[in-house]
């Protein structure tokens, strides 16, 4: 952008603060009203009227009234569409906004709910992310818009500036306003490529050994080498051949005691890159973990929400 | 080498193609383009325009793209040969509609993109105007205008997400939105300025087509004889002058050179007043475009009507051309003698005969003079009786020979008005006698629905005026002597015994259509072609402004647009308050019960803050209890609160007085 325009944005930025909505983020719900909506003609609008322009000019020229009725009733429907375009988005509110889980560097997927509580709102269209969406609000109902924002580091992130506009019905006029939600989207950290294994305190070696209370998955026929214990003697009682308690019991494995200061000549980022490595390994594999951190503690346990706790916590780390 | 395709011009990548549904309504409007223009356009070039846009039609649908250059490019110049070779030009409003027309469909080839769709209808608006230059009558009006629909239903289209469900779904919005767009055109319509002169020169429409002519000879008025549109519109004070004394003078014509007349020289004289007449007859002459100065007027004009001059030959010149519907204000007498005394200068131009001409036309002639003498009404007689016994009317006049004179009186003896009052004239001057020719119209329709008088340009008419000794110029009609029907029951009357086809147009009902349809387009032609800077200049007299200046009428029209941008504007902002009749009522209560101090706090229910009201206003108690168990009845008992209950509580609400407790 050339230095003068920069200037006369960042006057209109000052100046107008609804026309660009830069100077703060504000609280959803966010309903759009008349002071924060404007129109301008597009492109096309503009040729539009110096077309209107030259017929108006040689119908007056020519003295041809009937001439003069086609471009008064055209250049009446353009001018009334101005007001079509303001009514489309005119009491649109600004719902939920719901975000996905991402790492920093992948892109998060962000849900707008846009609502309408009148009328049916045809081709509003969304600027946000370098891509517009375009949908139609139904009457009295709402319709959610979903891109994905790239990341880039850990932490709160701000949902970008969006535009919401629309050039309903003939083109001829873009209706927009400026939408900056109040609202961040946590993005987990990224975990470390490749690194070694937490420490595991050597546990007992008896592994593959069914645990007592362990319930038997299945009952399968005898094969030669089940150890005896298996077998279920009083079942087989009354069959023909032995059966033997197939006990699938996966091997236990040990739980993870994850320690931020258990990890020595390395940076804070290292360290959180690390651990989130650690964790994603700990669920994918089904393990329990806990987790300490400098001023925080996640004691063992498994599970979605463990894992969100932990993922959040070290976000947050500043 | 990487594949190198000539393109005409770029297409943008950003540029969104062209969805089925849009490409389809702009094949539409670009057929109604052409249909409008069907009307002057060669009728090769409509078909050959038609067939391009079906082709791309169906090559489209059939998921094909932009044709190749190999196919634009040949045809543009075709077309570009076709229409120079018509017209011989690229100029001017037919040659020039042409090409626009044709590059238009043309473009249809290369419409892949938005933009392609958008150039393409901004520039089918603009050949829809031009339509308009060559026909702006109310029917053409209509066509035209309804144009408009598939155009904006187009532009819709582009920025419809989801197409509609039909076609019918995508006009029926933009149908909407133009009658919404009505008040607002047809006040700009009555307000924008009109130009009293026009900044360049207006095109000139072809003479051929615009009714009499200043000259005549025979032949030339076939065209008019077979055209059927309006010439004047004639209303009279009183009653109608019968059909033989409806005689509409527009041109004299003195100076005759063997094959046409044409009007004499110009005398700064006055025109011989009536030394005696009749009753008089005040009429209004409504007056189409002539693109000429000369106003038929009812024979005898008793005095120059304003704006207007009367030459001593009684034609009245108007004081412009009369290039849109002009009314004049007459008086006339049919029935007259002109004072008897003509000058030595008017006597010898009135009878000059060229030489060489009719020689046995002039031995007629003198044969009578001769004969009968000074008698000139019985000259004038055995001439009529010669037209009478020998000569018949006909619409399909043989070609006439060199001399025409003797070719028509001795040759083929059939013609039309022309032909008579031509040889007429010609041998009352040979018999010594002054006579001129006039042209004009004679008859007309009565339109007994809206009592006026149709004169058509098919009742262009001929006669011959003779200056007879102590009687003044008076009327001969040879044609009358020929074909009484002409003269007593119209030209239409006069055509029927040769091949008038049109028994079904002479249907009673038929008949009573047309009247009627004369009279909607006689109310388009005064009231919308025919509204110009006077006519504006006199809209605000019943406002008490005699003359609206340029600069008031823009006032108006700005200050009138304000006003509908407001009435507009509230409509846009308009947004109907959420809830239903209850809690209108409650809100009212509410803002009551506000102006004592006793506000409705966030998230406070109805029945907590009624009681809390109630304990703050302990006078009024009761009647808030009352009021919090009939809302809470009212809103909670029902799944809809029933009507009466609903109108119980807005009552009690409106009885309400909050009165503040006095502390």
């Amino acid at each position: 952008m050339p230095p003068h325009v920069q200037r006369l944005v960042a006057w209109a930025e000052r100046r107008l603060p609804s026309l660009t909505r830069l100077r703060q983020a504000e609280p959803l719900p966010i309903l759009l009203h008349r002071r924060r909506i404007y129109i301008v003609p597009t492109g096309f609008g503009m040729g539009f009227s110096v077309l209107l322009a030259v017929m108006l000019v040689g119908a007056l020229n020519y003295a041809n009234n009937a001439a003069l009725m086609l471009t008064c009733l055209l250049g009446a429907a353009a001018s009334g569409s101005m007001l079509v375009a303001f009514r489309v988005l005119n009491g649109l509110t600004i719902g939920g906004v719901r975000a996905g889980t991402a790492r920093a560097g992948e892109s998060v997927r962000v849900s707008i709910d846009v609502a309408a509580s009148q009328r049916e709102r045809m081709a509003v269209r969304l600027d946000v992310a370098g891509r517009e969406f375009a949908f139609v609000v139904p009457d009295g109902g709402t319709t959610t818009v979903e891109f994905e924002l790239p990341t880039e580091f850990r932490g709160w992130l701000a949902l970008p500036r969006m535009r919401l506009h629309s050039r309903w019905p003939f083109g001829l006029f873009r209706a927009w306003s400026w939408l900056h939600p109040d609202r961040n989207v946590l993005v987990y950290p990224r975990p470390e490529a490749l690194g070694p294994k937490p420490f595991e305190p050597s546990g007992d070696t008896d592994r593959g050994r069914p645990r007592p209370g362990d319930e038997p998955a299945a009952l399968r026929e005898y094969r030669a080498g089940d150890p005896r214990r298996q077998i279920a003697w009083k079942l087989s009682a009354r069959h023909h051949g032995l059966l033997v308690k197939d006990l699938e019991q996966p091997a236990p494995q040990e739980d993870w005691r994850l320690d931020w200061d258990g990890m020595h000549g390395l940076d804070d980022e290292s360290r959180i890159a690390r651990l989130t490595r650690w964790i994603d390994e700990a669920r994918e594999a089904g393990r329990r973990w806990s987790l300490r951190l400098p001023d925080a503690y996640f004691d063992v346990a498994q599970g979605d929400e463990h894992y969100h706790r932990c993922m959040t916590a070290l976000a947050l780390r500043p | 080498m990487t594949g190198f395709r000539p393109s005409l011009r770029r297409t943008p990548t950003t540029d969104p193609a062209l969805g089925k549904r849009a490409f389809d309504l702009l094949c539409i409007t670009m057929a109604f383009v052409l249909l409008v223009h069907a009307a002057h356009l060669p009728p090769w070039l409509t078909g050959a325009l038609a067939v391009v846009l079906a082709a791309r039609w169906r090559q489209r649908r059939r998921g094909g793209r932009n044709a190749p250059a190999w196919i634009k490019l040949p045809l543009i110049g075709l077309l570009l040969g076709a229409v120079v070779m018509q017209n011989g030009t690229l100029f001017g409003r037919e040659p020039g509609s042409a090409f626009a027309v044709g590059l238009l469909v043309l473009k249809l080839l290369e419409s892949e993109h938005r933009r392609d769709a958008r150039v393409g209808i901004a520039f089918a608006c603009f050949a829809l105007m031009s339509a308009l230059l060559f026909d702006q009558g109310l029917v053409a009006s209509f066509f035209v205008c309804l144009g408009i629909v598939p155009a904006l239903a187009t532009l819709r289209s582009l920025e419809e997400i989801e197409p509609g469900t039909s076609l019918a779904s995508e006009f029926k919005p933009v149908l909407l939105a133009l009658l919404a767009a009505v008040p607002l055109s047809l006040f700009a319509f009555l307000f924008v300025p009109r130009l009293s002169t026009p900044l360049w020169g207006a095109p000139q429409n072809a003479a051929s087509t615009t009714g009499l002519s200043n000259r005549l000879a025979p032949g030339d008025m076939m065209e008019l004889m077979t055209d059927d549109t309006p010439a004047l519109r004639v209303t009279f004070a009183g009653p109608p002058p019968a059909n033989a004394d409806r005689y509409f003078r527009a041109f004299t014509m003195q100076w005759f050179d063997g094959k046409a007349w044409a009007p004499g020289f110009r005398s700064a004289r006055r025109p011989p007043a009536p030394a005696e007449y009749g009753t008089q007859t005040v009429y209004e002459v409504s007056v189409e475009p002539t693109h000429d100065r000369v106003v038929p007027m009812l024979d005898l004009p008793m005095a120059a009507p304003p704006d207007t001059t009367m030459r001593a030959d009684h034609t009245v010149l108007a004081q412009k051309r009369i290039d849109e519907v002009t009314s004049f204000q007459g008086l006339a007498a049919t029935r007259y003698r002109l004072e008897a005394t003509l000058d030595d200068d008017v006597r010898r131009e009135n009878l000059l005969l060229p030489a060489g001409v009719g020689p046995r036309a002039r031995a007629l002639a003198s044969s009578w003079a001769q004969r009968f003498g000074n008698d000139s009404a019985a000259i004038a007689g055995a001439a009529l009786a010669m037209f009478h016994a020998d000569f018949s009317y006909t619409l399909a006049a043989p070609p006439l020979g060199r001399d025409r004179i003797d070719d028509f009186l001795f040759g083929t003896r059939e013609g039309y008005c022309e032909h008579f009052a031509s040889t007429f004239t010609f041998l009352m001057r040979a018999a010594g006698l002054p006579a001129r020719v006039v042209t004009g119209y004679q008859g007309g329709y009565w339109n007994a629905n809206a009592r006026y008088l149709l004169v058509r340009r098919s009742d262009a008419h001929a006669w011959s005026e003779v200056w007879l000794e102590g009687r003044g110029w008076v009327r001969f009609d040879p044609t009358a002597a020929v074909r009484p029907e002409r003269v007593q029951l119209g030209a239409a009357a006069a055509n029927a015994g040769h091949g008038g086809d049109d028994g079904l147009f002479d249907m009673a009902w038929v008949r009573n259509l047309r009247d009627r349809w004369d009279v909607v387009n006689q109310w388009w032609n005064r009231g919308v072609i025919g509204f110009d800077a006077l006519r504006q200049q006199g809209l605000l007299q019943p406002f008490g402004i005699a003359r609206a200046e340029a600069s008031e009428l823009v006032a108006i029209f700005a200050v009138g647009c304000a006003l509908l941008v407001a009435v507009a504007l509230g409509w846009a902002l308009f947004q109907p308050r959420e809830g239903d009749g209850l809690d209108a009522s409650m809100r009212r209560l509410q803002r009551k019960l506000a102006r004592v101090g006793v506000v409705r706090r966030t998230g406070e229910g109805p029945k907590h803050f009624l009681a809390r009201a109630a304990r703050a206003l302990p006078g009024q108690r009761n009647a808030l209890e009352r009021l919090g168990e009939l809302y809470l009845r009212s809103r909670y008992g029902h799944d809809e609160p029933p009507p009466e209950s609903v109108i119980r509580f807005r009552r009690e609400v409106k009885e309400f007085k909050a009165r503040r407790v006095v502390k």
